[in-house]
Parts: structure tokens; sequence; C-alpha cells
């Protein structure tokens, strides 16, 4: 194992985190918050302190050695970090005083949640608000394959660093689109600032927004997270803001590939890809499902149409903002809420959940292997995009699925040692492996997560880092052979 | 600049290794997705799996926005084929083919033109020129010609009895004679830039500048001076065996083949007269000793297997062969091969890849490209020849006041017909041919690479 060169890279990433700090620094100045700024001080001795010590300790380091064990150890040591020096403002202001609570904001920020555990957002400074939401933009894209995207980490035979964006990056099979690396981020996260930019511009010409709720709104839609900056979340907002958000909500969960096939000329090919059209399917089966059941609760066609929309694009890419409390609608529309979360987002994109193109295969397999009891010596391929689907990841897939649900179950168990109903216990940790936020009856929209124990909330915070890297970054680093010399 | 390599094989791994540490945007092509996924992990390259012959894999690679399309998949008859479509596609793409087959070659060289080939490339014909210059030049393990200047890099190995043995560098020349510079030394897996203190010790590897004659008087003073190859014993009837033997028939060095396979055999033999073809396996000791191994000069060992080419070469050392040579086709193991006693060692795949990556350089920058660029010490150091012009900057500044970069030498300067082995106050004019060294630290591209400023 390469400690040197992996604790370097994150200590190039505190660096990185630094810089994405001053924003909020100059909102403290601007806004005279003097507490924030005084945690945001404490912050920044204690990160370069950090820095140094490791850039002493990793003083010899070399690249060569970096493998797929590197890679996940890397990324998983990296958003731990990350996020323990990120939340470190809220404590110093004591804003949020509690360690662990900060922590879990911290994380459901990065991992692009959106769970909170504050009672009342309203209350925290403008710098803290806003650093909480330009957490979801950061970590929506990978703060690793912003790395990447600006320094030239692997050197000059950098082909390693392919176990860095497989191991952030989500989904099962991610992929260049460009040869170079470095190229390959840069043109992602510029589709991605680009589309962040439009969105801040729209709520605030059309949606008639104040900037900086604009500005915290479309970090949070862009990197599908969730955390708002009002009480209401976005109940209180324009319709024409919260259609808006609907839609780049939408716009954020697909596949960034897609766009780059749009923007290279090859569009007829971008919208033929089968995890695309199923996403576009689910969304509007769903749509249509919840707008059929919560319709009684609606005077007007249109409000119930608004609503039911906004809620599938919140809950589908994974984003947990929220304009009606779909708590009070029937459990039909409960279910479909549910499913929802579990399906997610697309592969590639900002959002979580357990990835469209996940489900297309696994669909597909299923389908084969009910055909294969009938023809036991059948030999058949699974087909993707038209393409064979190499048959590693198709059982990759398979234990991926797994993996999830015994993670959703035990984590489902131990949350409920706090005595909660099994609909509160089972939505919330549902709503964070998934990254999404809210979940259904006491984790609801309109309430938060301040009622749960340390404990439990040490639990979720672990299943929202799990949930973001899927699960294997985070997992390894409590095996024994990560760590094991071979001797 | 973009470029698309078809298969994945010896050649593409190192065509892409070099390729992609140049900055190059590299896609990479075969039909095997397990081999892709490895190189993936380790080298900055996109890949596809598919079939390089066919337009639909070429499209989605992208070959209209590519610059130099390489084909080098095992079948010359799809690399052709990839090379044709390739063009077909984009009309100005650079193609390069790999043909090893002997009975399409001499015709495709013929026709590139026609099928639009910038380079046929046959790895096997490369190796066997490299090694036939090897015999004709028998006490050193390699030489390196430059194509203008008229600089030689030569490798030489220490042995225990050699006059220059646990000597200080500073008083070489007085012993030598020769105007000859030793640019590194290869000891124990490191390479040393040495200086007038440094002590030759047995068993380094010198890599030693000098023109032919000098080399020459070098060896002379010295007394390693070998008897010229008169007689060759090639272990292994391969492709390289047919083009060695036949480039030795014309410089009257006679040739014996062993080859194991009899069909193979009868074709050599009907394809070479004058050599004498033997039935057996090479790896025999007694098919060996049966054909009187001590009696020959030299001995080349280009059996399919390298392992069997190891064992042979040194089964040759042992029989006092002056000079031996072993090809391996998975190129040098770097420390492992140093261990072991197997005189000159030849990869054709190392070749091919230099051959290419120079074209492609030159291709890159038209102006001020390196004319020849060879690897030596073990391939960790480049020598890069290149011709100085108008737009070289410090001209006729003595090297002294120069600031060049670290680990770079200028190794020699050739002006007109006058060459030599620059010193302080040697100077660079427009028109002189010079040798650069560069260790893997810098690649030099251009010839300004080399200054500081």
């Amino acid at each position: 194992m390469n400690f040197k060169f992996v604790l370097r890279i994150i200590s190039y990433i505190l660096l990185i985190e630094a810089a994405l700090m001053v924003p909020s620094v100059g909102i403290a100045l601007y806004q005279q918050e003097w507490n924030a700024l005084y945690g945001f001080c404490v912050t920044y001795a204690i990160l370069f302190l950090c820095v140094g010590l490791l850039f002493i300790i990793t003083k010899n380091y070399q690249r060569g050695h970096f493998f797929a064990r590197e890679g996940l150890v890397t990324t998983g040591l990296t958003w731990i970090v990350m996020s323990a020096i990120g939340c470190l403002p809220f404590v110093f202001s004591n804003e949020i005083p509690h360690f662990v609570d900060a922590m879990f904001e911290m994380v459901s920020g990065f991992t692009t949640t959106g769970s909170s555990i504050l009672l009342n957002v309203e209350e925290m400074s403008y710098s803290l608000l806003f650093w909480r939401s330009f957490s979801h933009w950061v970590g929506g894209m990978g703060i690793l394959v912003f790395l990447l995207a600006i320094v030239s980490v692997g050197g000059k035979n950098g082909g390693f660093t392919m176990h860095i964006m497989r191991a952030e990056s989500p989904g099962p099979a991610s992929g260049k689109i460009v040869p170079k690396m470095k190229d390959t981020a840069k043109i992602t996260y510029s589709i991605y600032a680009a589309l962040t930019v439009i969105d801040v511009l729209l709520l605030i010409v059309i949606g008639k927004m104040p900037v900086f709720d604009a500005v915290c709104i479309a970090f949070g839609t862009a990197g599908t997270g969730g955390f708002g900056v009002k009480a209401d979340s976005m109940a209180s907002y324009s319709h024409a803001a919260i259609n808006i958000t609907t839609v780049f909500m939408l716009l954020f969960s697909v596949n960034f590939s897609v766009y780059f096939l749009i923007l290279t000329g090859k569009a007829k090919e971008a919208l033929k890809d089968e995890e695309f059209i199923c996403f576009i399917s689910v969304v509007f089966l769903a749509i249509v499902g919840l707008f059929a059941t919560a319709l009684p609760f609606y005077k007007q066609y249109g409000d119930c149409l608004r609503d039911a929309a906004f809620t599938v694009g919140t809950i589908i890419s994974t984003t947990g903002y929220a304009t009606t409390d779909y708590n009070q609608w029937p459990s039909m529309a409960h279910t479909i809420v549910l499913l929802c979360m579990f399906a997610g987002a697309c592969a590639g994109s900002t959002g979580g959940g357990f990835k469209q193109v996940r489900l297309v295969i696994l669909w597909k397999t299923l389908r084969r292997n009910v055909h294969k009891f009938l023809h036991p010596s059948e030999v058949r391929v699974i087909e993707y995009n038209n393409r064979p689907m190499p048959e590693s990841i198709v059982n990759n897939i398979s234990s991926y699925l797994i993996v999830y649900v015994f993670l959703i179950m035990a984590s489902t168990f131990l949350i409920s040692v706090d005595g909660f109903d099994f609909e509160t216990n089972f939505s919330a940790v549902m709503a964070t492996v998934n990254n999404i936020g809210p979940g259904l009856s006491l984790v609801g929209p309109v309430s938060n997560f301040a009622s749960f124990s340390m404990f439990s909330k040490i639990i979720l915070t672990f299943d929202m880092l799990a949930g973001r890297l899927e699960i294997m970054p985070i997992l390894i680093l409590f095996s024994k052979s990560t760590w094991k010399r071979a001797r | 600049m973009k470029i698309i390599i078809a298969g994945a094989g010896k050649v593409g791994k190192t065509l892409t290794k070099e390729l992609s540490a140049d900055g190059y945007e590299i896609t990479l092509i075969d039909k095997n997705p397990i081999v892709l996924e490895t190189i993936s992990n380790r080298y900055d390259v996109i890949t596809y799996e598919g079939n390089a012959a066919t337009v639909e894999t070429l499209e989605e690679a992208g070959i209209n926005e590519t610059d130099v399309f390489i084909a080098a998949t095992s079948a010359d008859e799809v690399n052709v084929l990839a090379c044709m479509t390739a063009r077909a596609l984009n009309k100005d793409v650079h193609v390069i083919a790999r043909v090893r087959d002997p009975e399409y070659v001499s015709g495709l060289l013929k026709l590139s033109d026609h099928f639009h080939l910038s380079l046929v490339i046959n790895p096997e014909r490369e190796a066997a020129i490299e090694i036939a210059s090897l015999l004709k030049l028998p006490e050193f393990n390699k030489v390196e010609h430059f194509s203008k200047s008229r600089a030689e890099i030569a490798e030489l190995r220490i042995e225990s009895t050699s006059r220059i043995k646990d000597i200080r560098l500073a008083d070489l020349h007085k012993r030598v004679q020769a105007q000859v510079l030793i640019s590194a030394i290869l000891r124990d897996g490191k390479i040393i830039l040495p200086d007038g203190n440094t002590v030759l010790k047995e068993n380094d590897r010198l890599y030693i500048t000098g023109t032919d004659q000098e080399l020459h008087a070098l060896l002379n003073n010295i007394g390693v001076v070998k008897k010229p190859v008169g007689h060759v014993l090639i272990a292994g009837g391969s492709r390289i065996a047919y083009y060695l033997a036949k480039s030795l028939e014309e410089s009257g060095i006679r040739s014996t083949i062993i080859e194991q396979d009899e069909e193979t055999c009868t074709m050599l033999a009907g394809l070479l007269p004058k050599a004498t073809i033997i039935h057996g396996d090479a790896s025999d000791h007694s098919v060996l000793d049966s054909e009187d191994l001590e009696d020959y000069d030299a001995f080349v060992s280009l059996t399919g297997i390298d392992e069997i080419n190891m064992v042979s070469s040194i089964m040759a050392r042992q029989k006092k062969i002056p000079t031996v040579v072993t090809k391996l086709g998975r190129g040098r193991i770097n420390a492992l091969t140093d261990l072991l006693d197997l005189g000159s060692v030849i990869s054709p795949k190392d070749l091919v890849s230099m051959h290419i990556v120079r074209y492609v350089r030159a291709i890159q920058n038209k102006q001020g490209a390196a004319l020849t660029i060879h690897r030596i010490a073990e391939d960790r150091v480049d020598a890069s020849e290149f011709r100085v012009d108008e737009t070289t900057k410090h001209l006729g500044i003595p090297l002294k006041d120069l600031h060049i970069k670290k680990n770079i030498l200028i190794n020699s300067i050739a002006r007109g017909n006058l060459f030599q082995i620059p010193n302080g106050d040697s100077t660079l004019e427009k028109g002189d041919i010079i040798v650069i060294l560069s260790d893997e630290t810098t690649t030099i591209h251009q010839i300004n690479d080399i200054f500081e400023d």
C-alpha cells in the first residue's frame, strides 16, 4: 500500500478545500458574522497544520505503486477527512456545537444528501448556510475528480488515476469520455458549471428569487443535494422558481456523457441511450402515478401537477427539496416515493440512489435467468446499448444489490434502538443511503433528523458516505486485508 | 495530437506507454476487454473494444478527429485493411501499418503510396538489421548509430580481465589515447553520469560516444579486439532468422539455423540456399554439441520463447563464444537480464516502438524534431540527435555560460566533417548536428527544451 502517495493526495484535497471556503469567509466578512468568521479562522489554522504535517510525512512520496486498493482507500479517506475538516466552522462558530451533529450536517452536504439536524435553518448565519449549500456543489461531481481536472496527479504515466475516478464516480462502469483524464474531468466540470450558472440566472430572472437564495438553491439542485435556506425548503418560492428547479433537478440526474455527446453533435446517439430512455419513462410514470393519487387533495389540476412533478424530480434525482408535505398523501403515494428513492438517478450524474443503469441490467439478467429455467443449456449475452455487457459487470451489479440490501437492513436494525416507528427508520435509512434527504413519517419533508440519538446519527452519517461512494470505498476501510502488509 | 492504436499486443502496449508519456491523446482498440482493462488502469488512455478494421469501431473511436492511426494487431491482413479503412474515413490521417510476413513486405513497400501508407513497419526486419550491425562490430554489446552526425554510442561491458578496470576516468585518456566520451555508466541497475573521479569497476556497462575510428582505436588500445564474425549459429528459424541470414549472406557471413519444425526448415532451406538449416531442438545440449557450438564466432538465439533464448545464450557464453545476441520478445526485464550473461539483448517491440515514436514526434513538430532517437542504458536514457538551426537559442555562446537543465548532457557536436566531444568552451553553431542525452525525468522534443530559460 502506497500510504505516502495516498496521504499526499489527501493533503492536496485539503488545500483545495481551503480554497473552497474562501467565498464563505467573504460572505462572513460582508455580513459581519463574527462568530462564523472565528469558526472559519480556527478551521483554517487546523487545516494548515494538518497539511503541513502531511507534507512532512509524505516528503519522499512515490507515484508508481497505485492500484485499485489505493484508489478505493484514497477516495474513502478523502471524503471522511474532508467532511471532518469541513464541519469544524459549524462547531467553532457554535452554530452546531456538537461535533457529531456538525459532522452529520457536513457529510450530508458533501454526499449531496440534504438531510439536516437543524431545527430552524433561518437562524443560521449566511456564510455557514452558503458553505452548507456549496458543499453540495463540490460533492456532487466529486472533489477528487476536481483535483484530477486541475493538476496532473498521475505524472507522465498517469493511467492509475482511473482507480480514483472509478472509486469516486457513481455507476457500475465509469469510463473516460476523452483519452486524457485531465480533459475528461475538465469537460465534465465545465458542463456542470455551465448548467449551474444557467440555473442561477433563470432562478433570479424568471423565478424572481433573491440572489443569495438563488445561488444556494442552484448549488443544491446541481449537486442534487437539497439543503435549502428557508424553513419550508422551496414552498414559499414562486411557481416559476419551483418549475425551473424541477427541470434542473432532472437535468442534473442525467449521465453527463449524454451532454457531451450532444455537444459533440451526436445527439441521436445520446437520445438512444438505454439508461436515459429508462430514466425518462420512470419519471413520466411516477409523475402520472403521483398526480392521480394526490389529485383529491388539490382544487386545481395545475397545482397538483406541479407538486407531483416536483416531488418526483426531487426524490428520483435524490435532491430532497420539498414544496409540499407528501406525508399527507395516501399510502400509494408513499410507495411511489419509496420506489423512486430506490431507483435513483442515472450513473455518471450528480444524483444518488441505486442508479437506473443497474436496474436496467438487473431486469435483463432476471429475464435471462427465467428463460434459462426453460432452456437450461442456453447461452445468452446481456446486451446494453447494443453492446454485449461483460459478465463481470453483470455479476458486480448483482453483488452490489446484495451489499446494498444488507447495508439498509443492518442500518434500519441499528437505528431502531431509538424506538421510532418502522416507516421512519426504514425511510430514514433509505433517504441517507440513497443521498436523498427527507424520508417519510417523522423524517418527512417538513421534519428533520434532530430527534435521533448520537448513535443513530453516526450510523446514518456512515450510510450517507457509503451511499455516495457506492459502499465499497467506505466498506474496505474497515477490512483487515486493506491495511495488512502482504508478506 | 490524437492517435489511435489498433491492437494491444506487445508493440501496441509499448507504443501506448511511450506515446501517452509524451502527452498525446491515445485511443486504443482491441478485441480483448481484459487486456484493455489492465492497460487503461496503467496508462492515461481511452479504450474501445472491437475490430479495428471495421467502419463502426473506427468511427466510434473517433477516426475523424485523429491525426495518426497505427495498426499493430497480430494479423498483417487486418493491419493493412484497418489502415485502408481508416484512410478512407479520414483523408488527413497518417497511417502506419505493422506488416511482418516477408511475402507481403516487399510488395507493400512498393505499393505504400498507392495504399497511402505513411510507414510500413516490420519488427522482425528491424531486429534483423540491428543484429546484423552488432555482428559486424562484435566487441560491443550494442551500438547506436546516429544518421546525420558521425557519432555512435557503443555499450561496453567491463570484463574481469579488462585493462581499464579500476581506472579513474580522469586517467583514462592517457591510457586509451582516443577521443571518446564515457557518457553514462550502468552499475548494479543504477545510472551513473560520470565525472573525472568516477572509477570504472568490473561488470560496469559503459556507454561510450565517439566516431567509428575513435571507438576502434579505443578497442585496440585496451586490447579487446575480436576477430571478425565469419560464421553465425542461429537458434530458431523465426522470421528474424530469415531476414538476418539473408542480410549476413550479403556481407559474406555464413549462417547455420537450428529449427524445431520440419516444415519451417524446408521453407527456410528453399529461401536461403546458402545457409545450413538443421532440424533439431535448439535448447537441447546434444544438438548444439553435435554442431560444434564452440567453433562459431557468434551465437544468436531467436526462438519464439524468451526463456529458451536466455538458457541457450547462457550456454553459448559458457562455451566461450565471443559474440552472443539474445532476442527477448517481452523486452528486457531490467535488473534481471543484467544479472545474466546474455551478451547483447534485442527486443523487436522496443525497436519498432522507438521507430514509430520518432515518426510521430516528427509529425508533431515538423521543424526542430529529433533526427534520430535511441534508448540506451536499459531504456533509461534517451539519446536524441538534433540539427541546430537559426531558431535555436544561445548560438555561439560557450556552453559553460549557458543554463542547461539538470540531467541533460550535450554528448557530441558534429560540424561539417569535424566531430568533437564538447567541453565548456564549445559553442553551438547553425548547421551543427548534436546528440543530447536525457534521463527519464525530461523529454526533449526540441533543441530549445534543453535550456533552463
